[in-house]
């Protein structure tokens, strides 16, 4: 598909396609992901949306109140692959059949709860059948609608309810899952990783090539959680900018095989700046846990490094 | 049949012969129908004399309350706003504060 | 005229499969279902039937692709065993919650552990309460039979529910046996064009499903789920009458084999309800002892009232059931019939015996055990051997 210039006016007048009067908490981001997300489509076409359990599916479809313009839906946590992939083929059949004349696209949500650990199987067997359908994950590091358990998607030492900091214990003790290169060893067409950036571009052209690209496409979009993460909700683009910034969260994405970097900051910050607004990782400010963010930097910079080769 | 909300229809009182088959609904975005709006303990005002029209608070709602057409916003959808205050933050031209309550 | 064939029971259902054509057929392979899937490929690679075949990574993923098929508007089905099953768990009653006439063919194997690939009732038991119709066979021409007519009933507007077309493994699923096939035709138009009235890719309009439904809405929910298992009874009638006019075979929910005067009744389910009718046969002809079987066809939804009736003029049933429930009383058949003859007030005495389990052999000589137990039984009016298994290995005087 040819890409046209980012046009932010234009794109913000498109028709919104998560309605309003979900119950999602107030500052969620996982919402904004999925309202960048949907608003790529282009306006002819007909979607299905699908969900893997969590919060936005026990927020977006309350029966009997359903936020999508689209059909929609959910069937259970960790199965959303594999139910968008039976959407996906009984849409071809039907198509060959010539009894739907439309265009579909298939979308699937889910937290990282439902795409790195519960359903990751299904997600791999979905991008490995090459099913045309974005799978998009908005990652908010840990099983928020349970009341934020770890998940592999955590980051090391921050304090869950299921890895509290404790007197003995400085939180999570494994580092981070790299789900967008795993999903890209499956040599899928295309994998993107974001997250907000002030006017959205970055999510909603990543968005427009995984739709558009034909075949199984991946997005791992760093989608905040206020509650779980312990910050003030309107301090969520803040804390997008300062996971940018210090490289806690690079932008990249993987066409074709290539991987590509799309965005280097000039001064990468410190990540004391990303940590520093967040409860969760209140405990790495004392006296006696100083190394550990030592040891916290020198992951993000080995990984960051490992990034870079691979683009270059 | 425009006005008619969905809890007309179906709601917590509904006899099960009037549940709909599977709990499928055959239509789109009936969420509408849920205000929202009563959770907010602090309200966006908009000042419309300050606001450039750049936009930059749009794509950052969780609640999809700032209306857009033809590339200008409109007033907030005080019925679906939750008040989190992130267009407050974004906004470059302090167009938009933050009053207590509802 | 019927087509003439031997076919083992797999390959029976594989040939219904093609006759129907469904749209979309998702399936990961499990002994002794295995070929279905793999002739399905077949038929595929060779052009012969339009569905599409999605190769999933698990049982799970089978069942959930086919319901995301079912729901999207397609004629989905699938296929498992045993532990296949056991993986869908979940998904069975999500398929039947959203409603969705999904035609599974289950060929019935033991469950795990230990690791048994041979036949028994446990996977279809396990699931009894899932919500989904279960109609079993004793033969690969009632495999057939009943593959074919699950479509009118699972879509069916009246029901709108999955239906599991039960077999046991490698009895049925392997044995090649004579068996009379319909003609393509007259398969597709007793099925009929599927067109589901509201589906995902319905162009016309939207539709969001599996919600989550708070307290107020769930109970009411199940209500109107139990609503379509209840109105299943009818359209199951209605469909084996319109099967039979094209066959000449007929189906009701349990067959009654030599019942009209039968004072001694074993009621089974499944294929060792053939070797059952062998010994009624012998029986019959030597001692003359009035001896009857109930082979039941549909499990869910359970012909309760029926089955006490036709076995209203016994003195006394053994009910022999094919999968474990460890109530530590009875198995999952016993439970039901019993529970059906309570509520008709009889008086008819019955035992509750387990076979077959981990494809363990029922020989001629055990039910002709079975019967001479009745007999003791309605004299004596006190059971014994209630919850033994039979051809079980056991030193008499540690068992007691």
């Amino acid at each position: 598909m040819e890409q046209t210039a980012y046009n932010f006016k234009e794109v913000m007048s498109k028709p919104e396609r998560l309605a309003p009067g979900h119950r999602m908490c107030a500052g969620c981001g996982g919402t904004i992901t999925v309202r960048t997300v949907l608003r790529a489509l282009e306006e002819g076409d007909k979607a299905v949306i699908g969900n893997a359990t969590g919060c936005l599916e026990v927020s977006s479809f309350m029966y009997p109140y359903t936020a999508y313009e689209d059909s929609y839906i959910h069937n259970a946590f960790e199965n959303a692959g594999a139910t968008l992939s039976g959407v996906e083929t009984a849409y071809h059949v039907l198509k060959k059949k010539g009894k739907i004349k439309d265009n579909f696209k298939f979308i699937t949500f889910g937290g990282d709860g439902g795409t790195y650990d519960i359903g990751f199987q299904s997600l791999s067997g979905a991008m490995e059948r090459g099913h045309d359908m974005v799978y998009v994950c908005y990652d908010n590091g840990a099983y928020m609608n349970t009341g934020t358990q770890r998940s592999s998607a955590t980051p090391q030492y921050a304090d869950t309810t299921t890895t509290p900091a404790g007197k003995v214990s400085a939180g999570k003790v494994q580092i981070r899952k790299d789900l967008a290169a795993i999903i890209a060893e499956h040599h899928v067409p295309y994998v993107g990783q974001s997250t907000f950036t002030s006017n959205f571009k970055d999510l909603y052209t990543k968005a427009q090539k995984a739709i558009y690209t034909p075949g199984a496409a991946f997005l791992n979009v760093m989608s905040p959680c206020p509650r779980g993460w312990g910050y003030e909700p309107s301090e969520m683009m803040h804390i997008c900018k300062m996971a940018m910034e210090t490289c806690y969260w690079p932008l990249f994405e993987v066409v074709e095989g290539k991987w590509r970097l799309n965005y280097e900051p000039k001064n990468k910050m410190p990540i004391e700046e990303f940590l520093k607004p967040q409860r969760r990782f209140k405990h790495l400010f004392k006296k006696e846990n100083e190394e550990l963010i030592g040891k916290f930097q020198e992951e993000i910079d080995r990984r960051w490094e490992e990034l870079r080769s691979k683009c270059n | 049949m425009a006005n008619e909300k969905i809890y007309d229809r179906i709601n917590e009182q509904s006899p099960w012969q009037d549940i709909t088959e599977g709990n499928k609904i055959f239509e789109a975005a009936t969420s509408r129908d849920f205000c929202t709006g009563e959770w907010r303990t602090a309200t966006p005002v908009w000042d419309k004399d300050k606001c450039k029209q750049c936009l930059l608070c749009t794509p950052v709602c969780p609640d999809s309350s700032i209306p857009v057409t033809a590339g200008k916003r409109e007033e907030f959808d005080y019925d679906h706003c939750k008040g989190c205050g992130i267009c407050a933050k974004v906004c470059p031209f302090g167009a938009i504060g933050m009053r207590e309550g509802k | 005229m019927a087509i003439r064939e031997r076919l083992s029971g797999n390959e029976a259902v594989a040939f219904a499969i093609k006759q129907v054509n469904p749209d979309v057929m998702p399936a990961f392979p499990i002994t002794p279902s295995t070929e279905i899937p793999q002739y399905v490929a077949n038929y595929i690679a060779n052009g012969e039937i339009d569905t599409e075949f999605i190769p999933v990574e698990s049982e799970h993923s089978a069942m959930s692709a086919t319901i995301g098929a079912s729901a999207a508007g397609a004629r989905a089905i699938t296929a498992t065993s045993s532990c296949g099953m056991a993986l869908m768990w979940e998904e069975l009653y999500v398929a039947a919650s959203n409603r969705l006439p999904i035609v599974l063919a289950l060929v019935n194997r033991a469950l795990s552990g230990p690791i048994n690939i041979n036949a028994d009732h446990s996977d279809s038991m396990g699931a009894r309460d899932t919500g989904w119709i279960q109609i079993y066979a004793e033969s690969n021409q009632e495999v057939y039979d009943n593959f074919i007519q699950a479509f009118p009933i699972a879509e069916d507007k009246r029901v709108h529910l999955p239906v599991m077309i039960c077999q046991d493994g490698f009895i049925t699923s392997h044995g090649v046996e004579n068996i009379l096939l319909v003609e393509d035709d007259k398969v597709k138009s007793f099925v009929g064009e599927y067109e589901p009235e509201h589906y995902l890719l319905n162009p016309e309009e939207k539709m969001a499903i599996g919600p989550y439904a708070v307290s107020n809405y769930y109970m009411e929910t199940k209500r109107a789920q139990r609503q379509a298992m209840i109105q299943a009874r009818e359209v199951i009638l209605e469909t084996a009458a319109r099967f039979e006019e094209m066959t000449g075979r007929k189906y009701g929910f349990f067959e009654a084999y030599c019942m009209e005067d039968a004072e001694y009744a074993v009621v089974i389910i499944g294929s060792a309800a053939g070797t059952c009718k062998a010994a009624i046969d012998e029986i019959r002809s030597t001692t003359g002892a009035k001896v009857g079987l109930i082979k039941i066809r549909v499990f869910r939804p359970f012909p309760e009232e029926e089955i006490a009736e036709a076995l209203s003029g016994v003195k006394a049933a053994a009910i022999l059931d094919r999968s474990e429930m460890f109530s530590a009383t009875s198995g999952p058949l016993g439970a039901e019939v019993r529970a059906a003859l309570y509520q008709a007030h009889s008086k008819v005495e019955t035992v509750n015996y387990f076979y077959g389990l981990g494809g363990r052999d029922i020989t001629v000589s055990d039910f002709k055990t079975v019967y001479g137990n009745l007999e003791t039984i309605a004299q004596t009016h006190v059971v014994t051997g209630m919850y033994e298994y039979i051809g079980l290995r056991s030193e008499q005087s540690k068992e007691d």
